[in-house]
């Protein structure tokens, strides 16, 4: 049975098209019910086909469609090493784009439905992408094969090219449109990795995107001109919780430019041509706010009750021995109490999303990070079979985890926007950089109180009780994460630790708070991975012992978090501490979305009284290292990334109303605060896991745990410099 | 109705004085390679140059352009562009690459004005760029590769 027996029209397209298309893996009845028909592209890219991971063109080019979102991870290099891999390509042929929306053939298959996030872009496509790319390297083959008549078994490829010793040579385009009416063959053999050309490989693969990127030719969610298109802004209540109590748009329609101005569940909607006359109509509105409901408390308040709850009960999260019976007897007690701000994801790009319709169908495009649930919302809102809308996932300028939303609020403000205005309107939804500052969905407050006992140079017990927000208690995401009433992502990193401590506890508390809060690059371990190891090591300093040496003496059964400590040891040269000439060196480890990273800062405190981390040296061990040099990237932009927040970053509420509204108060990471970065990856045959987050959450402790040694205490509130409460 | 100078040029944009250069050249004119940031010149997304210079398009109204001619991403050319457009492709900048269009422009101004940069130059030149990606690191690299390029 070939892939294209139950899809005649797909076929035909095909046909025309001299192409190769391969679906891969999928009963032949959930392709027939997947709807996929609907995303079909019109007009002059006809040779697409969406049940597919894997197309070739006649002139020999290879597109990769990617279920993943690129938003700076790499995903479209990454999964298209992967076929190029196993189809023996030349890097040069290779394209990649976007994956339309369809759960059926684009789940992530981490999540069971199409998204991205958790760092599982190639962990979950290490076996999808090798076996799309296997697959159509054989047909291709079999293909020249019955062409030249010679055994399959006697053919080459090397570097996009067919050969066989009779001389006979030609490129994978030739043989397209032959190899298309070929049966998919099932469970073809992947390459072993000793065979391998560019997994792994320094210098085989350079990232698919960098040169339209530096040319300013990428197309994002914000660059989308349409005829008769208007440009949207929101204004949104200024607390969390509120919502329009009354307004009046006189002033608004007065501006030239501004064509309408309507009411939706998010706030008020100014529709213009173009973003100034948006911007100006909604400054000319006059809003009346109903805040009854809304969110009051600032961070103040937030934290002086966290800090109350963090000394009651909380739900056990981890527990072994009886660490209140420890801490009761030991000599030395320590105590330390840790708190973290809000935090804004803050993307360059800010959210936004196109929308056209016209009753009956619709074609939405943005930065989609869940495509499935976006998909749904949307068709929802506008009333609307799912298979009469597509979407369409454009490059996003970052996400952080902001994209990825849990409440869907974007695709609904969207779908709200375009329905309120009627059909025939497409709609640009733009939100600036104050809505986005100051629009919440924030990296949660969080409280550690940690208590630690240290006897005869030994770490004995520890007690940990958090407090914060959950992001997912109570809504529809709750099954996946939230297990006998913990949600993982409060006290992932904090409930079970590397180190071996006789008497360990961990609870933890999440109250109920009006401000929306989500995932933030690395999650739990933003703040789990800062309480933990600024707390060990200032136990360990505390039992006279090396930071590094004194944790790997805690750590046997953890191979490979030892493996990373030792190697990021060894690459900087670790002798101690210090100070040395003003520097002092800062370590931290940490396991995140199943990589484990381990960082040295060398640190000093400049004249301004602010830390300057002048280098950080990192090793990463996360399985087989696909792109070796979007691993090191990943690692720079996420220490760059982690750095700045554990630095500067901050959203403070006061009276409920977010106080850092643009870059001028909301203080992000500049070129001259950028340590230089050194990194090593460990040579691992373990399935590969993401580094999108992992770089994040080592490098804030490493600091705090260097500036342990110039004499200052370790912080215990972010961030370090110029924090508001 | 505002007279703009935009990549040689001369465009007539129906727009209010006050309109900020950058929506009318993204809005008005198509030219998307700029970007929206921030609005308020903390992030330079919106780096164009006036007659050569980099200048924030979002905080400058195009009533204060004049017949200053206005050059984008879209129409730089020149050693300088090419050097860096090459190293920043030969070491994998981007990331997102939403800034991107803005670092390179500033990145050209300023192997326009020095050769040779230093650190302590990159850091004076670029450090009214952000990048959320944190791709800083590979900005100064690549910033010396183009200087050594030019250099031959």
């Amino acid at each position: 049975m070939t892939a294209h027996d139950h899809n005649l029209s797909r076929r035909s397209l095909l046909k025309g098209a001299g192409a190769l298309v391969i679906g891969l893996h999928l009963p032949q009845a959930a392709r027939a019910q997947s709807g996929a028909g609907a995303a079909f592209r019109p007009g002059g890219n006809a040779t697409f086909a969406p049940n597919a991971f894997v197309r070739v063109a006649p002139d020999s080019t290879i597109t990769v469609l990617v279920k993943h979102i690129e938003f700076g991870q790499g995903p479209f290099t990454g999964l298209a090493t992967l076929v190029a891999e196993e189809m023996d390509a030349d890097w040069g042929q290779m394209r990649s784009e976007h994956a339309p929306a369809d759960v059926k053939l684009y789940a992530n298959l981490a999540f069971g439905v199409q998204g991205t996030g958790g760092s599982t872009a190639i962990a979950n496509s290490w076996e999808q992408m090798r076996k799309a790319g296997a697959t159509a390297r054989a047909m291709l083959v079999q293909a020249a094969a019955q062409s030249w008549k010679v055994p399959a078994s006697e053919i080459r490829v090397e570097a996009g090219v067919l050969s066989h010793a009779s001389g006979k040579q030609g490129r994978f385009g030739e043989f397209a449109e032959a190899a298309s009416k070929l049966a998919v063959p099932e469970n073809v053999p992947l390459k072993p990795a000793s065979a391998y050309r560019l997994i792994g490989k320094e210098g085989a693969v350079r990232r698919l995107d960098s040169a339209d990127k530096s040319r300013g030719k990428a197309e994002f969610t914000i660059d989308i001109h349409a005829p008769n298109m208007l440009t949207v802004v929101v204004a949104r209540p200024p607390r969390f919780g509120g919502k329009v109590g009354s307004f009046d748009a006189a002033e608004a329609h007065k501006v030239r430019g501004v064509v309408d101005v309507k009411q939706i569940g998010s706030g008020v909607a100014v529709y213009a041509n173009g973003m100034w006359p948006a911007l100006k109509g909604r400054e000319a509105l006059k809003v009346t706010w109903d805040e009854s409901a809304a969110e009051k408390r600032g961070s103040r308040e937030l934290i002086a009750e966290y800090r109350a709850l963090a000394r009651q009960k909380g739900v056990v999260a981890g527990s072994h021995g009886d660490a209140e019976a420890a801490l009761a007897k030991a000599g030395t007690v320590i105590e330390a109490e840790f708190v973290f701000p809000y935090l804004a994801h803050a993307p360059m790009e800010p959210l936004d999303g196109y929308l056209q319709w016209d009753g009956s169908e619709a074609l939405a495009r943005f930065g989609s990070q869940f495509q499935t649930t976006e998909h749904m919302t949307i068709a929802t809102i506008l009333g609307l079979p799912p298979e009469k809308v597509r979407l369409e996932t454009m490059l996003a300028g970052g996400s952080f985890g902001r994209r990825a939303q849990v409440s869907q609020h974007l695709a609904a403000e969207l779908a709200m926007v375009a329905k309120a205005i009627g059909p025939n309107r497409p709609v640009k939804l733009v939100w600036t950089r104050e809505d986005d500052l100051s629009g919440g969905y924030y990296r949660p407050l969080f409280v550690h109180r940690l208590r630690g006992a240290v006897q005869d140079g030994k770490i004995t017990a520890w007690a940990d009780s958090i407090v914060g927000q959950s992001f997912f208690l109570g809504t529809p995401f709750e099954a996946m994460v939230v297990k006998n009433g913990i949600d993982a992502t409060s006290v992932e990193g904090a409930n079970e630790l590397f180190y071996e401590i006789a008497d360990f506890h961990c609870e933890v508390n999440n109250p109920k708070v009006g401000v929306p809060t989500l995932w933030w690059r690395s999650v739990g371990h933003t703040h789990t991975a800062y309480a933990v190891e600024c707390f060990i090591d200032e136990l360990l300093q505390v039992a006279g012992q090396d930071p590094v040496a004194g944790r790997l003496s805690l750590m046997n059964r953890h191979p490979r978090a030892v493996g990373v400590l030792k190697a990021v040891a060894e690459l900087a040269k670790w002798n101690g501490s210090g100070p040395v000439d003003g520097r002092a060196r800062g370590v931290a480890v940490v396991e995140s979305f199943g990589s484990f990273v381990a960082q040295i800062a060398e640190v000093s405190l400049g004249t301004d009284g602010e830390p300057k981390v002048h280098k950080v040296w990192c090793a990463v061990d996360c399985g087989v290292a696909v792109n070796p040099d979007i691993i090191r990237a990943q690692m720079e932009g996420g220490i760059g990334f982690g750095l700045g927040h554990a630095l500067y970053g901050e959203i403070t509420l006061d009276q409920g109303r977010p106080v850092q509204a643009n870059f001028d108060t909301y203080r992000s990471l500049r070129i001259h605060e950028m340590p230089e970065v050194e990194v090593a990856i460990i040579s691992s045959t373990e399935a590969p896991t993401g580094v999108g987050e992992p770089g994040v959450p080592p490098i804030g402790p490493a600091v705090a745990n260097a500036l342990a040694k110039l004499g200052q205490p370790r912080p215990r509130q972010l961030p370090m410099v110029g924090g508001t409460v | 109705m505002v007279s703009l100078k935009v990549n040689g040029r001369t465009h007539s944009v129906d727009v209010d004085d006050d309109t900020p250069l950058l929506w009318a050249i993204r809005d008005n004119l198509g030219l998307t390679g700029t970007k929206f940031g921030c609005g308020v010149a903390q992030c330079g997304a919106c780096t164009v140059f006036m007659d050569g210079k980099p200048l924030r398009s979002c905080v400058t109204p195009v009533s204060a352009v004049g017949d200053a001619e206005i050059t984008t991403i879209e129409a730089i050319s020149g050693k300088e562009v090419d050097a860096v457009q090459a190293a920043w492709t030969a070491r994998d900048v981007p990331q997102c690459g939403y800034c991107q269009s803005g670092q390179v422009m500033s990145a050209v101004a300023l192997l326009m004005e020095n050769k040779k940069p230093s650190d302590g130059d990159i850091d004076l030149a670029m450090n009214g760029n952000l990048c959320r990606c944190a791709t800083y690191v590979r900005i100064r690299a690549a910033i010396h590769d183009a200087a050594r390029t030019l250099e031959g």
